[in-house]
């Protein structure tokens, strides 16, 4: 992973802002649902994203209206980060009629028409067809949005996503996809998995041009993703973003995380904190004062807080729910 | 010595052909490996070699004449100084008038003579039809019904579209898209690689997208690459996302046994499909259910697992005209009325149970044949009456016989009509093995109309 920038980059204070803010919501949000599922109010799997957060709200400042985007099931963060209600993703979480879902989901099955977030899914690498299904729909349709596809580096040795990679690129699909490489599927480390190790580079095979990206630096994901976004609106077809990136957490809630060190993680989170890293530009540059950052963290706390109030006293669905919803 | 050059088999399933075109004139001297003839199978038009050397003596089928049986002698090779006269006289070739029954010609209808001499199996125009509406109705193959009813539907709804393997410029494995990509273009006809997984997950992916994709397995047993989608990502989304949003998409191609092609590709998955909530199952027999439900399939919001079958795309029957018929799901048709006993079957089942019915009228049994057409939704009322009327019930169907749907029939029946059974329900299926390749195996392992007799005259205590 590259260092921090060692000068002040060309941003503007209201954008770091905007990431630090997004960025917080995530890693408090997630921070909330580990103390549920704690407490049993969250049942099942429950995959938590914190470490990672600088990936969506780096790529989803470069989307546009109408742009889309889909991913696996840890999928939390990427539902904050497209404007989903934090209320009704928490309360998907509790299972109940105030999610996203009205409770039918969960954690891993949440979807948004309106905010265009199609999933949520619970198969490793399904959602990379998938997601170049929505790109197939919009290219046939003539217009000029984008499909986000995210997946980690476990599914990128699924071969669904070569099939997918083969067809996108035929058809100079408008799908950027996005490996999330935290470096673990599950419990095996990528270098367990494969001996080649450059995800992104498996794109060349199929023309499909990448990069790899420091997934912890919220400005280099921008940058990057402003890149690949041009090339997919110009009608150039697939292109793939390999986003070096780190989960803090476990694989989900019942992982003891035995297969790394405690120190690797530590010095992770002491070197390269997506939210840490943003923080101390703010506050080194002089843009934002202690306060204004504290104010920020209330804020988000106090919306967090709402969400977790509103997932538990949100009903459970009513029997009936039992039987809609299966046939449109 | 002469040779005689027979009318060869070109597809696993044809009986017979038409000659369409002779490239040697008698006379002529041809080497081996040399194209004679021009065949045209029910699938495509196929170049036909010489495997011999000689002197073309006699042609014995002209060219244009349909309905030329597999090894049917169409010629008489002769050596080099041999006379025709030296060989042995034509055998006069068992063949029909010579019609045009040439798919790709829509202007060239078959007449109902010249299809009933052409088909080897008998079509059920002849039979009460009481499911079709008024109205005037022509004789199409289930091969140009479906065809039809999918370009019907592209001319209707722009949102449309049709993706698979060979489906655009081969003009479709089994001739089903003939036309369509000269039509729609091959922005809406779109060949995809081999790789079902793939463009399985990506039609369910347009079809969240605002499309409506009709995704062509080449058959289904292909479709077990790209099952993961059709049950995971296609038939759960509408209740994974609490109601916001479906997959309104059709999955479709022949399934079933087809002739001779061993255990990987002959086997039917209608039981399976239709376990899954969220999917619906259609499984036409008739060319009139094949397009009127493809038509109502292509137009459903829901996913909907098509079940063409490969030995019926050839058979022809009565469609109605009108360009709006369409058939709903969750209605069975009685392609027979009969007071002793209930036969139900779908698919290609209907053609044995029909079968069987007929020869049972010949015993006096009068048997009422159910044709299911979507096996979700089941059409259980149809059933249900027929039986309470009957007393009796025997099922029909090419597939497995764990977990069949006559096994669901059969609990159903028990549970929602005891008190009107006479017998128990017999549930004729497939035998509870692989398909095997040699000719009397795979013939043994079918159902077959004997065997629903049989099973007819034991619940018949006859």
């Amino acid at each position: 992973m590259a260092k921090k920038p060692e000068t002040r980059p060309n941003v503007s204070k209201e954008d770091l802002l905007k990431y630090y803010r997004e960025m917080l919501l995530i890693r408090r949000f997630e921070e909330k649902a580990g103390q549920l599922y704690g407490m049993g109010l969250i049942g099942g799997f429950c995959h938590l994203y914190i470490g990672q957060e600088a990936v969506v709200v780096g790529l989803e400042a470069v989307a546009k209206a109408g742009d889309k985007r889909i991913t696996s099931y840890r999928d939390h963060g990427h539902m904050l980060a497209c404007g989903m209600d934090p209320k009704g993703v928490m309360a998907e979480l509790t299972g109940r009629i105030g999610g996203y879902s009205k409770g039918k989901g969960g954690s891993m099955h949440m979807f948004s028409k309106e905010k265009h977030f199609y999933g949520g899914h619970g198969i490793v690498g399904a959602q990379v067809p998938l997601g170049a299904g929505l790109a197939f729909a919009d290219k046939y349709l003539g217009n000029d949005n984008v499909t986000f596809t995210y997946f980690g580096d476990g599914a990128a040795n699924q071969g669904q996503v070569y099939e997918t990679y083969n067809m996108a690129e035929l058809w100079d699909l408008p799908v950027i996809f996005v490996i999330e490489n935290n470096q673990y599927a599950m419990g095996t480390s990528v270098k367990r998995s494969t001996k080649s190790t450059t995800l992104y580079g498996r794109g060349l095979a199929y023309g499909i041009p990448g990069e790899q990206v420091d997934g912890m630096d919220v400005l280099a994901v921008k940058a990057a993703g402003e890149k690949a976004v041009a090339h997919c609106r110009a009608g150039k077809g697939p292109y793939i973003l390999e986003m070096m990136t780190y989960r803090y957490r476990g694989h989900s809630m019942s992982d003891p995380a035995k297969y790394r060190t405690r120190e690797e993680v530590e010095k992770i989170k002491t070197e390269k904190d997506c939210i840490e890293h943003v923080r101390d530009l703010l506050t080194q540059g002089g843009l934002a004062s202690d306060e204004e950052l504290k104010a920020i963290d209330k804020e988000i706390k106090a919306i967090v807080n709402e969400s977790a109030e509103f997932a538990k006293e949100s009903p459970e669905p009513p029997l009936n729910e039992l039987w809609t919803d299966i046939y449109a | 010595m002469a040779t005689e050059v027979l009318m060869p088999a070109l597809s696993p399933t044809m009986e017979e052909g038409t000659l369409a075109k002779w490239l040697v004139r008698e006379g002529d001297r041809v080497k081996s490996g040399q194209i004679l003839a021009e065949i045209e199978t029910d699938k495509a038009t196929m170049e036909f070699e010489a495997v011999d050397e000689g002197v073309v003596g006699r042609i014995l089928v002209a060219e244009g004449t349909a309905g030329v049986k597999v090894n049917t002698p169409i010629a008489v090779l002769v050596e080099e100084g041999e006379t025709v006269s030296d060989a042995p006289a034509p055998v006069a070739a068992p063949v029909a008038a010579p019609v045009a029954v040439v798919e790709s010609r829509s202007e060239a209808r078959p007449t109902v003579a010249a299809v009933a001499a052409a088909a080897p199996v008998m079509a059920a125009s002849g039979w009460p039809h009481t499911d079709l509406p008024e109205g005037p109705t022509r004789t199409m193959t289930v091969r140009e019904a479906l065809r039809e009813a999918m370009a019907e539907e592209m001319r209707a709804d722009p949102t449309v579209f049709l993706m698979g393997e060979e489906v655009g410029e081969y003009q479709g494995a089994y001739k089903i898209s003939q036309g369509l990509l000269d039509e729609f273009g091959a922005r809406r006809v779109v060949d995809t690689p081999i790789t079902e997984m793939g463009f399985a997950g990506i039609g369910v992916g347009a079809s969240w997208g605002g499309l409506k994709p009709i995704v062509e397995f080449m058959t289904f047993n292909f479709s077990m690459q790209a099952i993961d989608h059709i049950v995971n990502s296609a038939a759960k989304t509408l209740y994974m996302s609490g109601g916001q949003m479906g997959s309104p998409m059709v999955f479709r191609g022949p399934n079933g046994a087809a002739a001779r092609v061993g255990a990987q590709h002959s086997q039917d998955f209608a039981a399976w499909y239709a376990a899954i909530p969220g999917l619906k199952v259609c499984m036409p027999y008739t060319a009139a259910d094949a397009k009127g439900l493809l038509k109502t399939a292509i137009r459903d919001p829901n996913p909907v697992v098509f079940l063409e079958n490969e030995i019926l795309y050839g058979r022809s029957f009565e469609v109605p005209v009108d360009g709006d018929f369409t058939v709903p799901f969750g209605k069975a048709s009685i392609l027979r009325p009969g007071s002793d006993v209930t036969v139900v079957s779908f698919g290609i089942g209907c053609s044995h149970a029909m079968a069987a019915a007929e020869e049972l009228a010949k015993e006096g049994i009068s048997a009422e044949v159910v044709n299911l057409r979507t096996l979700r939704p089941i059409d259980y009322d149809t059933v249900l009456a027929s039986v309470m009327k009957t007393n009796r019930c025997v099922t029909v169907e090419e597939g497995f016989p764990v977990g069949s749907i006559g096994d669901h029939l059969a609990s159903t029946i028990m549970q929602r009509a005891f008190d009107h059974l006479d017998a128990p329900v017999v549930t004729c299926t497939g035998k509870d093995v692989p398909m095997p390749y040699a000719a009397n195996l795979e013939k043994f392992a079918l159902i077959t109309p004997a065997e629903v007799v049989a099973a007819v005259k034991s619940v018949c205590y006859r």
